[in-house]
């Protein structure tokens, strides 16, 4: 029986599940205070207000209901409206917002989806005001929406944003609409007054809204292109909410297919317009702005699904250690009352599963949260680079193709020994904020598809899993953790705001950008050194990962089909989308890694994390360890497929017979190497002296693609370890102390 | 009256009562399994405390609230995140411990201590507030040793309403046996009120109002000094939790007083 290597020594499991302390240090904000107050606050709503509407079946409809309007109240007075607002307009957190609107959606949905969407629509609606609207459109729209402060008359006004329309329209393709703009009225030196028509579907917030943003297309020779413009209720004409929609998912949120047909000022386009020979010409194309929206918008819905995966483990952890207490047969004391359905090893290594997933997924999104905050300011300063030297369009793409080059030099000078960088030129490109701009870029532009794809699309099968953990209990309201509804809920969070089509759309065009295929070299790089030093973490089992997908991505851009088509190609979505998710696994992985070494660095600093900190590490090691080797399979797979699927198998009687052993010359040789001709035999393929061959489909392919299989073999041997780790991390949940009792509903 | 009234709260951090309190014995005596780690909350009683001052320091213009707080830094801080949201105050921390096995004489000798060193604080106006009990160790004892310490010779304990009248002057509901409440006049500050649960409910959540107590809660965390209590010179002979009891029937249709009655004849016994 062959011996396996030793296991080391037993490491400290973890004591209690991990707290805010912990959290804080993983997604890099225990030094901002005022999101440490957003996620109490946040919370608060979540666990109380929320979790009672859920409990009490307030999700058993689908009209706005007075009882679920007061999520909205509970949102005003809990500050979670005016975390989107800069503090000019009304809010209280300086800065971008993009890790504070993360933070609120995993809080919120920690409990209920539905509810986290209510609240990211509100900040949709506003979104392409904030994002491209002008100073006097964003002042405005941004104080009507905050709530009232103390001495203020007014109401609240809720946004909404509508893009998606009836079949067969917007929905799939975004760059065609059929909402229509006109001119109506245009007299000499006054605001041109407009007509839009629009036909809005599964628009969120349309139960309440009282303002919408809306992508329409000019129907008017004299208005240029498509635009996006704010309508409000009270507008002449037809603000019609139009019919609650019949979604079996997310039912605190309002959602209806509403109608509007109404006379606007033109100076409700979004962005402002200027007039050229008689032509109204938008600022910004309803594309333009949508791209500037989503590409932030898409980051806090993939936390949303990585949250449900995180709030599962409490609740199932709970229910298998209870599971027999009560029978007359179990008494206290006993494995069986104590440890319960974790006697066994299946429902343990199945909840790591899901936890590691859920950490990935946590990871990626926060990772691309931080991303952005970063990204904002210098997108903002791009943007006036830009402005100032009138560039627009076309132009702008014409402008980065001059400085790919030099970002490309910024980033390969980098990797050099400090005496070999020209330290002027490093400081040159790294004050230019073009370079910067398209360093960063070429990063957001995978991570944000990514995440959105990855923890929603994955996040939604792992929940099955979470719910199948749960038993019969799993399919009922009444689950603790509301899992079941959970589960339902990620479907919708893998559709809207860019279904999954659309995201592996835009990561099979990202993807290949070449300033991120560097930076991805580089990872590599980095992920080996981790493994020298953290030899359990899946950091080397990842590294191989990312290079067999390194390796596959050069392979197929250079290779044609069996049919001599290239395979490469991005229509081809047989091979760029499984292609493109298969990145996905390793962008959440990485993360994860990297979010277990922060804990461990600054770990110390804090006197609570510093006492159970070696568990939580070792846990969180573990995990990672499990989540590298599940991608490193994934992308296995999936790279196997690509690289072998698009080739004929070969045949008997054609070429690739000319690979196959001649028995003949096997025996022939046999008299001067002993044994050849049956080794031979067992080796490859052989055809016998008559013709004859064994019974399969054909002569195995060629290895042309050695390259490949060294480095796919190479992957598998790097999967050792990995279920030790889970069995570790297994061994951790029947250790660690949770609470007697959920803290929701409160 | 002239001037409002300082009003310091004392008030600390108990397990968050949800959480697996497993009593055993640390290396400086009892202690609670993985303390340090469990989530924390602000002591109930403490807490309607400083709800109360809060509501009382907007009432009465000129008033100021102090929250003197003896616990961890580091988990004073998260408890922080919440509590600085609800009312406004001026934090004093302490850094030490605030688990229940710790000697009241100690903590009470730290807190009039802290007290009396607060820059600004006239004693002649001073409300002093806490908890009547800790959620942690039901002894209470703390704030009347505190009292005890600051000469503050008028003590109300276990209160769940005070009126002020025009002239300052204190009418106080203190909770007494069988339901009933005694009513006692107190010409004014100083004085020492132990709170029961008041009448007030927990404010929600205002970031407004934490990003204003922000300013003065994290330098005042930073600063926090550390303090020595601890066990002291107490022994406990055991620790253990409250055995659960529960005898379920189930019985349909009995009527009220039938019930009412099996349940008195259940606390006679």
């Amino acid at each position: 029986m062959e011996k396996s290597s030793s296991a080391k020594q037993s490491k400290q499991l973890m004591s209690t599940l991990p707290g805010d302390d912990v959290r804080q240090i993983m997604w890099r904000f225990s030094d901002r205070y005022d999101l440490q107050m957003v996620v109490q606050s946040t919370r608060e709503v979540a666990r109380g207000v929320v979790a009672n509407l859920v409990a009490n079946g307030a999700r058993n409809t689908h009209d706005w209901t007075p009882e679920k309007a007061t999520i909205l109240t509970a949102f005003d007075e809990a500050g979670l409206t005016q975390v989107f607002m800069d503090p000019e307009d009304g809010g209280f957190i300086e800065g971008p917002k993009n890790l504070a609107l993360g933070l609120v959606a995993f809080e919120l949905s920690w409990v209920d989806g539905g509810a986290a969407t209510s609240s990211l629509a509100s900040n949709l609606g506003l979104s392409p005001i904030h994002e491209k609207g002008t100073p006097e459109q964003r002042s405005k729209y941004m104080k009507m929406a905050v709530p009232p402060q103390p001495g203020e008359d007014r109401q609240i006004k809720r946004g909404a944003f509508a893009l998606t329309e009836p079949l067969p329209f917007v929905g799939v393709d975004t760059g065609v609409v059929s909402g229509k703009l006109r001119i109506d009225s245009w007299e000499e030196g006054q605001e041109p007054l407009l007509q839009v028509e629009k036909r809005g579907r599964f628009i969120t917030n349309m139960g309440f809204a009282d303002f919408v943003t809306v992508a329409v297309d000019s129907d008017d020779e004299r208005i240029k292109g498509s635009c996006m413009v704010i309508l409000e209720e009270g507008d002449p004409g037809l603000y019609d909410r139009g019919t609650p929609t019949q979604k079996m998912v997310h039912q605190l949120s309002s959602t209806r297919d509403p109608a509007f047909n109404l006379k606007i000022s033109a100076d409700r386009i979004i962005g402002g317009y200027t007039v050229k020979d008689g032509v109204i010409i938008p600022k910004y194309s309803h594309a333009e702005i949508i791209d500037s929206v989503f590409r932030r918008t898409r980051v806090p819905v993939g936390i949303m699904s990585s949250a449900k995966l995180l709030s599962a483990p409490e609740p199932i952890i709970r229910y298998h250690r209870q599971r027999f207490r009560g029978g007359a047969t179990t008494s206290p004391g006993s494995p069986r009352f104590d440890l319960g359905l974790q006697q066994k090893d299946d429902c343990l290594q199945r909840l790591v599963d899901v936890w590691a997933a859920g950490e990935a997924g946590a990871a990626l999104g926060f990772y691309s949260a931080r991303m952005f905050d970063d990204f904002d300011a210098i997108e903002k300063e791009k943007d006036q680079i830009f402005a100032e030297q009138g560039i627009k369009g076309r132009a702008q793409l014409k402008v980065f193709r001059k400085v790919q080059q030099g970002a490309l030099e910024y980033l390969t000078m980098k990797t050099r020994p400090a005496e070999e960088q020209d330290t002027a030129r490093l400081q040159e490109l790294e004050n230019d904020t073009l370079t910067q701009f398209l360093i960063m870029d070429s990063l957001a532009n995978v991570f944000c598809p990514a995440g959105k794809l990855w923890n929603t699309g994955h996040g939604a099968t792992i929940l099955r899993e979470a719910v199948s953990l749960m038993g019969g209990y799993g399919i009922t309201e009444d689950c603790p953790g509301f899992l079941g509804q959970k589960w339902m809920d990620a479907q919708l969070e893998a559709t809207y705001e860019g279904p999954e089509a659309v995201q592996r759309r835009q990561l099979s065009i990202t993807m290949t950008n070449e300033l991120f295929l560097f930076q991805f070299r580089q990872w590599i790089g980095d992920l080996r050194r981790i493994a020298s030093t953290h030899p359990d973490s899946g950091a080397c089992t990842l590294a191989s990962a990312m290079n067999l997908w390194l390796w596959t991505l050069e392979y197929l851009q250079k290779t044609d089909d069996a049919n001599g088509k290239p395979l490469f190609h991005s229509s081809r979505h047989g091979v760029v989308f499984p292609f493109a998710d298969a990145l996905c696994w390793l962008l959440a992985s990485r993360c994860q890694i990297l979010d277990m070494l922060e804990l461990e660095a600054k770990g110390p600093e804090n006197p609570v994390v510093a006492e159970g900190l070696e568990g939580y590490v070792n846990f969180f090691s573990d995990l990672c360890h499990v989540q590298a080797a599940r991608a490193a399979g994934e992308v296995g797979r999936i790279c196997a497929e690509l690289a072998y699927g698009y080739h004929g198998h070969p045949h008997w009687d054609d070429e690739d017979r000319e690979n196959c052993f001649e028995a003949e010359s096997l025996d022939a040789l046999d008299s001067i190497m002993p044994g050849i001709g049956s080794y031979g035999r067992g080796l490859g393929d052989t055809i016998e002296a008559d013709g004859s061959h064994n019974e399969k489909a054909g002569p195995c392919a060629k290895s042309c693609r050695s390259g490949f299989v060294k480095l796919r073999a190479r992957l598998d041997v790097c999967m050792t370890g990995s279920r030790l780790s889970k069995d570790r991390a297994a061994e951790a949940l029947t250790q660690v102390m949770i609470p007697e009792a959920l803290d929701y509903p409160r | 009256m002239s001037g409002g009234f300082h009003i310091v709260v004392c008030g600390s951090l108990v397990p968050d009562p949800l959480q697996t309190l497993e009593p055993m014995e640390g290396p400086t005596g009892p202690a609670l399994k993985n303390e340090m780690m469990l989530p924390a909350v602000l002591d109930p009683w403490a807490g309607h405390a400083l709800f109360e001052a809060a509501q009382l320091a907007k009432n009465v213009p000129d008033s100021k609230v102090w929250l003197v707080s003896l616990g961890p830094k580091a988990k004073l801080q998260q408890l922080m995140m919440s509590i600085a949201q609800k009312v406004s105050f001026e934090l004093v921390a302490i850094d030490g411990s605030a688990g229940g096995f710790t000697d009241p004489f100690d903590v009470a000798a730290t807190l009039a201590d802290t007290i009396d060193k607060i820059e600004g604080l006239d004693r002649t106006r001073l409300l002093l507030f806490g908890g009547c009990a800790s959620a942690s160790r039901d002894s209470g004892v703390t704030m009347q040793m505190v009292a005890e310490r600051l000469d503050i010779v008028d003590q109300f304990l276990a209160v769940d309403k005070l009126t002020v009248s025009s002239d300052g002057a204190l009418e106080v509901l203190e909770r007494i046996e069988a339901g009933q409440y005694q009513v006692s006049s107190c010409a004014g500050a100083p004085a020492m009120l132990g709170w029961a649960t008041g009448s007030l409910p927990e404010p929600p959540n205002n970031p407004q109002v934490g990003m204003m107590n922000m300013r003065t809660v994290m330098p005042a965390l930073q600063k926090a000094q550390a303090a020595e209590v601890g066990i002291g010179g107490l022994k406990y002979a055991a620790v253990e939790l409250p055995k659960q009891r529960r005898e379920t029937r189930v019985v349909k249709d009995t009527p009220a007083e039938e019930i009412a009655q099996e349940i008195v004849d259940w606390l006679k016994a």
